[in-house]
């Protein structure tokens, strides 16, 4: 059967005029527009940086720890083997990126299909989901993803995918609860007495509802996996191919005392990633919310 | 009661599924423990490789190993380091006591120092400092511990030597138990302040936020009708209903608190379990792991528990609620 059941729905959250409201809302907030702003700005210098400033972050061009404007040292004065940090900020986002992106992607495919059907069919399924949810959830994240990587040797993927796995159950628990919220109200039974089938009401019908929580949760998870990220690089279980600036900071760990700029410019620049995606993540919450702005 | 018997009972099992669970990641996953711990002294030969995987009983089926391994756990018997050759029990046991205070000063000072604030700003919510806090959650939150860390020991421990870089005690020092304790402490400052920023951030907002909540309630209306003094409406009335968010929160993020310190304590040295954790994994030291892991979701479970013993303290509401919520 073919009936357009999604246009029942009252508080429909991606087209209709409450996400108009929404995105006005947003665009009227100072913060989350300078985080949109920051972002945008980061995303760019990653991926084009190298364009305006083109030099090789692993090549050692000058004297060893020579401070900003000291010498002939480049702008942002160069680490202990003598590389340029400045590069090394430039080019070190995009390990960061890819990765949170990645885990973020994983995190969002696991936790919202298994909270969703947690929560739609609740029973002995919801039972199971959750206790499987739990499990993960006493799990220090940190340790478990460090072990995962150390088993599967570090690279990019399997960073990746070790935050994921120790981050999905924020997530799924929050689906539930929404799919929980609206699986009994009147849209949701309009559907289903037009027989809809519960993979069509699932996606088609509360999925689109549950969306602003879960945008605005998935935005600051963003944020929350580039600390995870350069925690594990910092620690020594990055890609050891790739830059990171978590993994500039890791290295600088014995000589910081000797060039405060080698830790303080790649700090930085994770600093004002996670940053745009809370000021995001916020100022979505907000617009979404209306009532709850200043919370 | 029943409700909490019923979640022990429950947190039993959840223990077993995290050991089941963890002892088969590290022993289906791929390279042989025998040839990292031949490393040093018979790397490649074969001979010295079988002695250890006798030894270690890697031979056997892996039901039977893990059946082995659960009931020894159940004994309180972790294993044996493959690198310290020592009981893993002894080696975390002496390590839990330097996490446990890092921790435990870095959530108290968050807590209260969150809540003074919190209650500080929501009395004046329009003011400077007010929106002061909003800024400084986002930043606190936003900065990578490990950074904050960095920081401090270059404006505290380098620029001005007023603390320790790194340690827990001075080894140079003889003195009386006295000394010792203000010598740890003076070594603690920096970390516990570096992990109680995240949490300070977090908690100031939150408090904020539930006590402009309930002073907008129904009784503290009446409290103020009834021509209670506003210090006493603020304090002895809603700070308590306010307080109830950060300690549930702070209950729950006990496990986010240990990856936190094991960053901390890898900056500072601090000779505790996030050391010992981070230096097993790069030497490969499974039983050391596994235990770490059983440890602290462990403790995770019994922190879990606590926070909902004492949530039903401090808010009899709930437990009038029944065993539901």
């Amino acid at each position: 059967m073919t009936v357009p059941v999604t246009g029942v729905s009252p508080e429909q959250g991606d087209l209709g005029p409450p996400g108009r409201q929404a995105l006005r809302l947003f665009i009227r907030n100072k913060a989350a527009v300078f985080g949109l702003v920051l972002l945008t700005a980061i995303v760019f210098m990653t991926l084009f940086g190298s364009f305006f400033y083109d030099q090789d972050p692993s090549r050692i061009i000058a004297r060893p720890l020579q401070g900003p404007g000291e010498g002939d040292a480049p702008a942002l004065g160069t680490d202990y083997l003598g590389r340029d940090v400045l590069a090394g900020v430039v080019n070190g986002g995009s390990t960061s990126l890819t990765v949170a992106l990645v885990a973020v992607l994983l995190v969002a495919v696991i936790g919202v299909s298994l909270g969703a059907i947690s929560g739609y069919y609740g029973g002995w399924i919801d039972v199971a989901l959750m206790r499987v949810t739990e499990l993960f959830q006493v799990l220090p994240a940190l340790l478990f993803a460090m072990v995962i990587v150390a088993l599967f040797e570090p690279s990019t993927r399997s960073v990746a995918v070790a935050i994921g796995l120790a981050s999905w159950p924020q997530t799924a628990r929050l689906t539930r609860a929404e799919f929980l919220r609206l699986k009994n109200l009147e849209f949701v039974k309009a559907a289903r007495a037009s027989g809809a089938s519960d993979f069509r009401i699932i996606w088609r019908v509360i999925f689109p509802n549950a969306l602003p929580p879960l945008i605005v949760s998935i935005t600051l998870i963003m944020g929350a996996a580039i600390l995870f990220e350069s925690g594990l690089a910092f620690l020594g279980l990055g890609d050891p191919n790739s830059q990171s600036w978590g993994l500039m900071i890791g290295l600088s760990r014995q000589t910081f005392l000797n060039g405060w700029w080698t830790v303080t410019f790649p700090g930085l620049a994770i600093f004002a990633t996670v940053l745009s995606f809370s000021l995001i993540g916020d100022g979505l919450q907000d617009a979404f919310n209306p009532k709850l702005r200043g919370r | 009661m029943n409700h909490i018997t019923a979640r022990v009972a429950w947190s039993l099992g959840l223990i077993l599924a995290v050991i089941v669970m963890c002892f088969s990641l590290i022993h289906l996953a791929p390279g042989d423990v025998a040839i990292v711990i031949a490393g040093d002294s018979g790397a490649g030969d074969p001979e010295v490789i079988a002695e250890i995987r006798e030894d270690l009983g890697l031979d056997d089926p892996f039901l039977v190993q893990l059946g082995g391994y659960v009931g020894d756990v159940a004994q309180g018997d972790l294993g044996t380091s493959y690198r310290f050759n020592e009981p893993v029990t002894e080696l975390i046991v002496t390590r839990l006591w330097p996490t446990f205070l890092l921790v435990g000063t870095a959530v108290s000072f968050a807590i209260v120092l969150g809540v003074l604030v919190g209650v500080f700003t929501a009395r004046r919510p329009e003011s400077p400092v007010s929106h002061g806090v909003t800024v400084f959650s986002l930043t606190g939150y936003s900065m990578p511990v490990f950074w904050t860390g960095l920081l401090l020991v270059i404006m505290f421990a380098s620029n001005v030597q007023w603390f320790p870089v790194s340690g827990m005690r001075d080894v140079r020092l003889e003195g009386n138990w006295l000394e010792e304790w203000i010598d740890v402490a003076h070594h603690l400052v920096l970390p516990a302040i570096t992990l109680g920023v995240i949490y300070l951030a977090q908690y100031s907002r939150l408090s904020r936020a539930s006590m402009l909540e309930v002073l907008q309630s129904d009784y503290v209306r009446t409290a103020r009708a009834k021509g209670l003094a506003e210090r006493r409406v603020v304090y002895k009335h809603a700070l308590r209903n306010a307080v109830i968010p950060v300690v549930t929160v702070a209950g729950l993020q006990f496990g986010q608190m240990l990856s936190g310190a094991l960053l901390v304590e890898t900056v500072f040295n601090w000779p505790g379990l996030g050391r010992l954790a981070a230096d097993s994994v790069f030497q490969r030291d499974a039983p050391v792991l596994l235990g770490i892991l059983i440890l602290s979701s462990t403790l995770v479970v019994i922190i879990n528990i606590l926070t909902d013993i004492v949530y039903r303290l401090i808010d009899p509401r709930i437990r009038v609620g029944g065993p539901s919520q």
